[in-house]
């Protein structure tokens, strides 16, 4: 052990003076660990999410008509049980929460890291040495997760405004036909480029996650531990394909309203064009 | 080999911990390349003291890498370019003639500056005294291989336990995390069958006096690199699964609600 050298008493004022412990489980986020532990769970729900979210999109390739099909079926979720939507608002009340714990405990921890370090200046996330600190371990991606984050919000918020409320198409905005509004606002060229960059953020965000919530859960065995890294770079490589090629294809014109069978200039009332696409799923067979 | 090279270096100076501090530029001419790093300030602070002027402070120790009191950020790097080795076993043979290297104590709030390049690093023992040790009855020693331990268990009891305490891990971290050196002396007792009485209340205490000092890991994995007993990253996943564990074990052994 080292030898230490003691000006006054016991070393430095702490940090962060220990507080009284709440009840049990409430006790556990007191702590940097356990919020270690919330920001890793609340990572895999999230990025369930974003699998199944991107999974269920690929429908989108199937044509209006089926891709209308699976958001009603999302909508009707638990069948005639429950009321419609039920289900649904439920898994987004679940997402909200998920949200909002992972970026608490995050921002939470990343304050707890600055006081930690401000005298050596907190220059790009990183306590800066004069001689050039190099990174040797640290990664683009592990070194990003507090820019990447924030930019994965903005586009969240963003997103749902475009495609769920449809702020900025306006009358061109069909509630429940996704593959109308989804062609109409990603031919834009911005907003392609919009959903491009913050998909390779959320990439490179998922890439230091997946493999760091091994870690922060304490999964860890030296026969397994090379394929976490592999996990994680293959749920990001999965993610950035799938995500991108919607922008991508929209742009290329694969994804486009030509040669629509239920073609929306064509009707006045929204609802007719959600039966004209029933219709056309019933015919297919 | 008989090379002799010539250094500037650019050293920081601080009176103690309360003056600003700044850089220093020292000529280091005709260094002997069989010199430890340690040597090579050795030989520098020889001519500032014949020179009338105040020698450069710095902790060292046994300067054969098993101590842990020398610790350097040697041209932003901990330990300097090699990895696995402690200042006091870097030689100036790594470097080349007219070199400028740039010479910084550990940064980090809990380990303040004691004076120039020497810093306090009391958090890391008061760690220790939270948990990094057993409670054995005293009495005559008990017979050679009384407990059994598994082949494996001591191998990476004996890993955890190679940690010298030098503080690296703190310094190299960009959160100023102290998870490496906690995880490793947890690790080291709570993997023998010797640990395992105190196992969860350590792991509790341990951790949240690091806590109480430390950042937070973000799992960069700086400190591995920087470490010179390399150290592996797996111990402090094995600290946050004994955390949580301990944090529900040690409520129903105290019995609470």
């Amino acid at each position: 052990m080292a030898q230490t050298l003691s000006r006054s008493g016991r070393g430095p004022q702490p940090l962060r003076p220990r507080k009284k412990q709440l009840p049990f489980p409430l006790n556990i986020y007191q702590t940097a660990i356990g919020r270690k532990w919330v920001m890793a769970l609340t990572g895999i729900g999230l990025l369930g999410f974003v699998v199944a979210h991107m999974i269920g999109n690929l429908h989108v390739y199937e044509g209006p008509a089926r891709m209308a099909e699976y958001a009603e079926t999302l909508r009707t979720l638990g069948g005639g049980l429950v009321p419609r939507g039920t289900i649904l608002w439920i898994l987004r009340l679940g997402l909200i929460a998920m949200f909002g714990l992972h970026i608490h405990s995050a921002y939470s921890l990343k304050e707890i890291s600055r006081k930690a370090s401000p005298k050596a200046g907190f220059v790009g996330g990183a306590k800066q040495y004069s001689g050039g600190q190099d990174f040797i371990a640290a990664n683009f991606a592990s070194r990003t997760m507090r820019w990447t984050g924030p930019i994965i919000l903005l586009y969240l918020l963003y997103h749902i405004a475009d495609l769920t409320w449809g702020w900025w198409l306006g009358d061109d905005f069909v509630h429940g036909d996704p593959y109308h509004n989804l062609s109409e606002s990603l031919s834009s060229l911005p907003v392609a480029i919009i959903y491009i960059v913050a998909n390779v953020a959320l990439a490179v965000h998922i890439f230091h996650g997946a493999w760091s919530m091994f870690q922060s859960l304490g999964i860890n065995n030296p026969k397994y531990n090379k394929a976490r890294v592999a996990i994680a770079a293959g749920l990001a490589g999965l993610i950035l394909v799938g995500n991108l090629s919607f922008p991508i294809l929209t742009q290329a014109g694969l994804i486009d309203e030509d040669n629509r069978e239920c073609a929306v200039e064509d009707f006045d009332d929204e609802h007719d064009i959600l039966i004209c696409l029933e219709e056309q799923l019933e015919e297919e067979g | 080999m008989d090379q002799v090279i010539s250094l500037t270096l650019k050293v920081w100076r601080q009176n103690g911990p309360d003056d600003a501090g700044a850089f220093q530029t020292y000529q280091a001419e005709g260094i002997s390349q069989d010199a430890s790093f340690l040597e090579m300030l050795d030989i520098v602070n020889e001519r500032l003291i014949e020179e009338g002027t105040e020698p450069i402070t710095f902790e060292s120790d046994c300067r054969e890498g098993i101590c842990g009191t020398c610790g350097l950020m040697i041209n932003g790097k901990a330990h300097g370019p090699e990895l696995g080795t402690a200042t006091c076993q870097l030689h100036m043979r790594k470097f080349n003639d007219g070199d400028h290297i740039t010479i910084e104590p550990w940064r980090a709030v809990s380990f303040p500056v004691i004076k120039d390049l020497a810093v306090e690093r009391t958090p890391l023992d008061l760690i220790i005294e939270a948990g990094g040790y057993i409670s054995v009855p005293t009495g005559s020693a008990p017979d050679a291989n009384l407990t059994p331990v598994p082949k494996e268990a001591a191998d990476m009891a004996f890993d955890a336990a190679a940690c010298i305490g030098c503080g690296a891990c703190v310094a190299a971290c960009p959160n100023s995390a102290a998870q490496l050196f906690t995880s490793a002396k947890l690790n080291h007792l709570n993997l023998l069958p010797q640990g395992q009485a105190e196992r969860w209340q350590r792991a509790e205490n341990m951790v949240e006096t690091m806590e109480m000092y430390f950042g937070t890991c973000t799992n960069h994995g700086e400190c591995h690199e920087a470490c010179p007993k390399e150290i592996s990253l797996d111990f402090i996943a094995f600290m946050n699964r004994d955390y949580v564990k301990a944090k529900i074990k040690n409520r129903k052994l105290a019995g609470q609600r």
